[in-house]
């Protein structure tokens, strides 16, 4: 891995792919920014840092979005931006409290479609019960920027956190359909000609992860699987465990629509950016009682257990397929692009 | 999923792979699946694992991806780097490793390229894009070529001046039976669905009748490849060697007529290189004199970089049938999906992208 990233570096040029999410980014984060940022380089990388205060325990978390459509079936721009901070937050098992919101605007942009996107920032914090309470406002001109770039940042309180070591039998749990929100955006960004009914499950989740409370402390991972989609999440389960998992693809819930438009496009469900799911690792025996407290939630209603955690295959994700073989998921290399036939 | 889920029932796929063992033995056959979209469905399902260890499947050459010479990857980035040219790819051509470079690099580098879903998204780019030349990299085999002819059609139609192809479009047959003459024992083809639907199942009665090697045309879902290696290995049992088609729902014997037509009066057959097998004779489509405005190799004269090829990669015997790709010494160390060093690496289709990918 180190080796290919040395020859991306080595070529000089930052490409799309670098910020995918994928095997590409991950190279490019531990290779460049951990490199120089962090004191020990095997870090582990969660969803927010985690800053001991004293007794305390904060989550701190930042995220910047620059989606194209800035409107989609199911969000927007600075939708997306709160749910994300929210459940970078809420994954590793923190009450998000705070939120900051600068924006990178293009000179020429509506002020109508600012606001719009401003008020819709403004009800998702409140639903999810965090306040935003700083800012910064960046015009650039005409050409230097697409639009609308919207970074948060946020702190939450850590009473516990989910930073465990997976073992043998774990269980496996996804809170719902994947895919929704890449498919959605894919849908109305690209001119297909297809109507589709596409929407993104753009949603914050601390709610959902907060209703688990009484398990928490059965809980040894989480993650929210956005870029990258469920397959690298799971890959990043396994790094440096020494354990693998297996799941079956019969138990992964699909929406149709999406099922529908990712065969037509050759692109797999399992690396699709999801914006409101949660993927979680609980210990032997608790994953039905979890799946069904999940349910009565809203978001968790199509919770599934999907697999488990296995000495076979070290360091590896597998999967039974729906034709019943078995085959290796691997992370996400780079973006995912659409096959000619 | 209605008409996709069927296709994939564990059940069933447990019941043809009891009767495939039963029809092997202890046999050793070698069946190839020439499409590239079968290899992929192959890994993808994990069908390997279900299938005995003496049936060997033999990743054919028909990803189109994996079979466009260097000499076509440089010419494509030559006129991406070109002034007031855009060129016009489908995805996965972008990532695929020319003599020094790739498209997605050069893209980087400043190059215009733009990815599209179908060559008429190509066209719009050219009406929308009046000031530029728009190059369309044409490859493809009979399942794409149709639509490079109708875009250039449809251009005449509309009076799109700034648009043109560069044709690297191939037809299957000739390479099926190159690959007949070749090192690599075939016992039977699983023919391409898709291509099949255009030039219809009559297109391999040579390679069964002159040849006598068995052919079953298959669909791509999990339950037409097992259903398709039943077949054959029926035939193989009772001495037949005939064209058989599994995937009835979509390919009848004429093919597809209209497709056709517009293919032949746009296009006529030329010997073209394939990447690791060579110059095949009569493999290509070109051009027609008739339509040399359409043709970027015609209009846009550009130089591209002395073609390089890199000495360790096995992509060619892969490509044949030859080798596996786990034989080659870059894969999965120096050649990976992140730095492909060769074109098999690159598509979902192409087999040590597949090999790698679902292990």
């Amino acid at each position: 891995m180190k080796g290919s990233v040395q020859m991306a570096i080595a070529d000089g040029k930052i490409l799309l792919g670098h910020g995918s999410g994928g095997k590409l980014m991950h190279d490019l984060i531990r290779e460049v920014m951990v490199r120089e940022f962090a004191a020990d380089p095997h870090l582990r990388l969660l969803d927010s840092a985690l800053l001991k205060l004293e007794s305390r325990t904060l989550a701190f978390t930042t995220d910047t979005y620059v989606v194209k459509p800035l409107f989609f079936p199911g969000g927007n721009i600075g939708k997306l931006a709160v749910c994300g901070t929210i459940n970078d937050l809420s994954v590793v098992g923190a009450t998000p409290l705070f939120l900051s919101c600068a924006l990178v605007i293009e000179e020429g942009f509506d002020i109508s479609l600012l606001r719009k996107v401003v008020r819709s920032m403004k009800r998702v914090a409140e639903r999810a019960g965090v306040k935003i309470v700083t800012g910064d406002t960046k015009v650039v001109e005409k050409g230097s920027g697409d639009g609308l770039f919207v970074n948060t940042t946020g702190i939450g309180y850590a009473k516990t956190f989910f930073d465990g070591e997976i073992q043998v039998e774990d269980e496996i749990i996804l809170s719902g359909t994947i895919g929704d929100h890449g498919m959605a955006i894919m849908a109305a960004r690209e001119d297909f000609g297809l109507e589709t009914a596409l929407r993104s499950d753009c949603a914050p989740v601390n709610e959902l992860v907060e209703s688990l409370k009484p398990f928490f402390h059965r809980i040894r991972l989480m993650r929210d699987p956005t870029r990258g989609g469920l397959a690298t999440v799971l890959n990043e389960f396994v790094e440096g465990s020494g354990l693998g998992i297996l799941i079956d693809e019969e138990t992964i819930p699909i929406k149709r629509g999406v099922a529908a438009l990712s065969e037509l496009l050759g692109l797999d469900p399992l690396y699709v950016p999801n914006e409101g799911r949660v993927v979680l690792v609980c210990s032997r025996g608790m994953g039905e009682a979890l799946v069904r407290r999940m349910r009565f939630h809203p978001l968790g209603r199509r919770s599934m257990v999907i697999g488990k955690v296995v000495a076979d295959y070290p360091g590896k994700v597998c999967m039974t397929t729906k034709a019943g073989g078995t085959r290796i998921l691997d992370m996400l290399v780079s973006d995912q692009l659409p096959r000619i036939c | 999923m209605k008409f996709v889920d069927e296709f994939r029932n564990r059940d069933v796929a447990a019941g043809l792979v009891r009767r495939i063992k039963q029809l092997l033995g202890r046999n050793h056959v070698s069946l190839m699946e020439v499409c590239g979209t079968h290899t992929a469905s192959i890994q993808r399902y994990g069908l390997r694992s279900l299938l005995p260890k003496n049936l060997k499947l033999l990743s054919g050459p028909g990803c189109p991806v994996c079979v466009t010479p260097n000499e076509h990857v440089d010419l494509a980035i030559a006129y991406a780097m070109m002034e007031g040219v855009i060129l016009a790819t489908f995805g996965d051509m972008a990532k695929v490793p020319g003599s020094s470079t790739s498209l997605l690099k050069a893209r980087a580098a400043g190059g215009h390229i733009q990815i599209v879903y179908s060559t008429m998204d190509a066209l719009k780019l050219a009406e929308n894009h009046p000031d530029k030349k728009i190059v369309f990299f044409g490859i493809g085999f009979e399942t794409t070529a149709p639509t490079i002819a109708a875009s250039i059609l449809e251009a005449e139609r509309r009076g799109i001046s700034n648009y043109c192809a560069v044709s690297a479009a191939k037809v299957v047959p000739p390479a099926m039976e190159a690959l007949l003459q070749g090192e690599v024992r075939i016992d039977g083809f699983i023919c391409p669905g898709h291509v099949s639907v255009i030039i219809g199942s009559g297109a391999y009665s040579r390679i069964a009748d002159v040849h006598r090697v068995p052919c079953v045309i298959a669909g791509f879902e999990p339950l037409d490849v097992l259903q398709a290696i039943e077949m054959l290995l029926r035939q193989v049992r009772d001495g037949r060697a005939e064209v058989e088609n599994q995937y009835t729902r979509v390919v009848h014997e004429e093919g597809n007529v209209a497709a056709r037509g517009i293919m032949e009066k746009v296009f006529e057959t030329r010997d073209a290189k394939w990447r690791g097998i060579g110059v095949i004779p009569g493999s290509g489509l070109g051009i027609r004199q008739r339509y040399a405005r359409y043709d970027a190799e015609v209009q846009l004269p550009a130089t591209p970089e002395k073609t390089v090829e890199n000495k360790q990669c096995i992509c060619g015997l892969v490509l044949k049938g030859v080798r596996d790709p786990t034989d080659c010494r870059l894969f999965g160390k120096e050649c990976t999906p992140e730095n492909p060093v060769g074109a098999c690496m690159v598509s979902g289709e192409g087999a040590c992208a597949a090999y790698y990918k679902y292990r």
